[in-house]
């Protein structure tokens, strides 16, 4: 983690908004708004603050904007590890209604519902309902492709989506791309995007300029975190060398129900926390089911993902805040703490 | 007869017995079941136990899950493919014909078994 934090720090990259900050002029003011971010949520005062104060001194051309990750809501299990996990979603929601700065939108990286019932998704869709960011994109994870093929879930949400619902979309100078790896699983095999899916993303990427910062999101992680337990795509080489040339690449999934993260040149990955249980870290378990924690450690073990991006560049800040919001927990703003540490050291 | 004789004819029995029985076919011998009898398998933390099960033919194999996830049971050649089964659900399958059938949960695919039918 300490080697990872300094060549972050030393790696000489390019002015890309041509407003004399540089990425590690950019990230020496993200680590002073990292170190505020913990105060502040220690302090009880909500987050996004800080960014807007850092973002709004190096905005050059045009502010920021934010939007939110959440993932593996599970809509429809009830088991120890969490017996309402719709009240933890509630918690969820309010936490990114609570933000002072609201995020342009939210994205939802799988796993809506337990079994791909209809009264799952409608229980879903009734809760992101009172949320304050209207537009919500989806991407399916293998519990929602229960019902054939996830027929149920295509029907809800698949309006414009090809294929099993892979889709993109621009939102102010960032080129999102939805995949969708949960489908047509093979035996033995962990995630896959298939030929069809990578043939459209490749299409999909040409011709775009490398400066154009790229989100791909997907249910089950992109890189290999631990193949035993299917985590990771066995396609995933062919989909990142499509991405490979561009100068700012952000990876976005969730399915392990805990934070991971990896950066490679140019290519951030990260994984979310589940809104619904926690999940052992990867070999610690027997299994990758559901773990349960003492009650009163739930909310710090869930969370949500703030993603800040400065409009007129390629910088980004990922925020990971736990739903517990105690702030006297030592896990819970340690793991806010560690996430932005290792980013921006 | 003395008592002797009663031991000895008693011991002779038992010795033919167990020659009868180990000269069995191998399916009753191992799993002392009868054709048209059941078999189970058991899903619990992601796996299937046993993750290979010998049953003769017209054995119906039951796949209960005991997991807190659901699973699915899918041949790999398309010969059975089950609904999702929630905890405690289970799946039935009768394997009338002789042969090897690996099977996997599509929902998690690390997870494969095979049912050989002899």
């Amino acid at each position: 983690m300490t080697t990872k934090k300094h060549n972050l720090i030393d790696q000489r990259l390019q002015d890309f908004n041509d407003d004399g900050v540089d990425r590690r002029g950019f990230l020496k003011c993200m680590a002073w708004a990292g170190t505020g971010l913990v105060w502040t949520l220690s302090g009880g005062i909500p987050a996004s603050r800080a960014f807007a104060k850092v973002y709004g001194k190096h905005a050059g051309k045009g502010g920021y904007f934010s939007f939110v990750q959440i993932s593996d809501s599970h809509i429809g299990f009830s088991k120890p590890a969490n017996p309402d996990v719709t009240a933890t979603l509630q918690t969820a929601i309010n936490k990114i209604n609570a933000m002072p700065q609201k995020p342009d939108f939210i994205i939802h990286t799988g796993d809506l519902s337990q079994l791909s019932k209809p009264s799952e998704f409608d229980t879903l869709d009734q809760a992101l309902k009172g949320a304050a960011a209207k537009q919500i994109y989806f991407v399916p994870g293998e519990h929602d492709m229960l019902s054939d093929n996830g027929e149920e879930y295509l029907k809800r949400y698949g309006k414009g989506t090809k294929g099993s619902g892979w889709y993109s979309f621009d939102h102010k100078g960032v080129h999102f791309v939805a995949l969708v790896n949960v489908a047509n699983l093979k035996a033995g095999g962990m995630g896959s995007l298939g030929r069809e899916q990578l043939e459209w993303l490749e299409g999909d990427l040409k011709g775009r300029s490398a400066s154009t910062p790229i989100v791909l999101f997907a249910h089950i992680p992109l890189w290999t975190i631990y193949p035993d337990w299917g985590w990771g795509t066995d396609d995933s080489e062919q989909a990142l060398s499509y991405v490979k040339r561009f100068g700012s690449v952000t990876v976005l999934n969730g399915h392990i129900h805990q934070i991971m993260q990896k950066i490679e040149g140019r290519v951030s990955f990260h994984t979310a926390m589940s809104t619904a249980f926690p999940q052992p870290a990867p070999g610690t378990a027997p299994s990758a089911g559901p773990m349960k924690v003492p009650t009163d450690q739930l909310q710090r073990v869930l969370g949500i993902t703030d993603v800040n991006y400065l409009v007129s560049g390629s910088s980004l800040a990922i925020v990971d805040s736990p739903l517990g919001d105690s702030g006297s927990s030592a896990s819970g703003s340690g793991r806010g703490l560690a996430v932005v540490d290792s980013l921006f050291g | 007869m003395t008592t002797k004789k009663i031991w000895i004819v008693g011991l002779a029995t038992t010795v033919m017995i167990a020659l009868m029985l180990l000269e069995g076919t191998p399916s009753v011998a191992a799993n002392d079941q009868p054709s048209g009898a059941s078999a189970d398998v058991k899903i619990d933390n992601f796996s299937f136990g046993p993750q290979t099960l010998t049953v003769s033919v017209g054995t119906t194999v039951v796949w209960t899950n005991r997991d807190d996830i659901p699973h699915t049971v899918v041949s790999t050649d398309g010969v059975f493919k089950s609904k999702v089964r929630d905890t405690d659900e289970k799946f039935f399958y009768t394997f009338a014909k002789a042969g090897t059938y690996p099977y996997f949960c599509s929902v998690h695919p690390k997870m494969t078994g095979k049912v050989v039918v002899q």
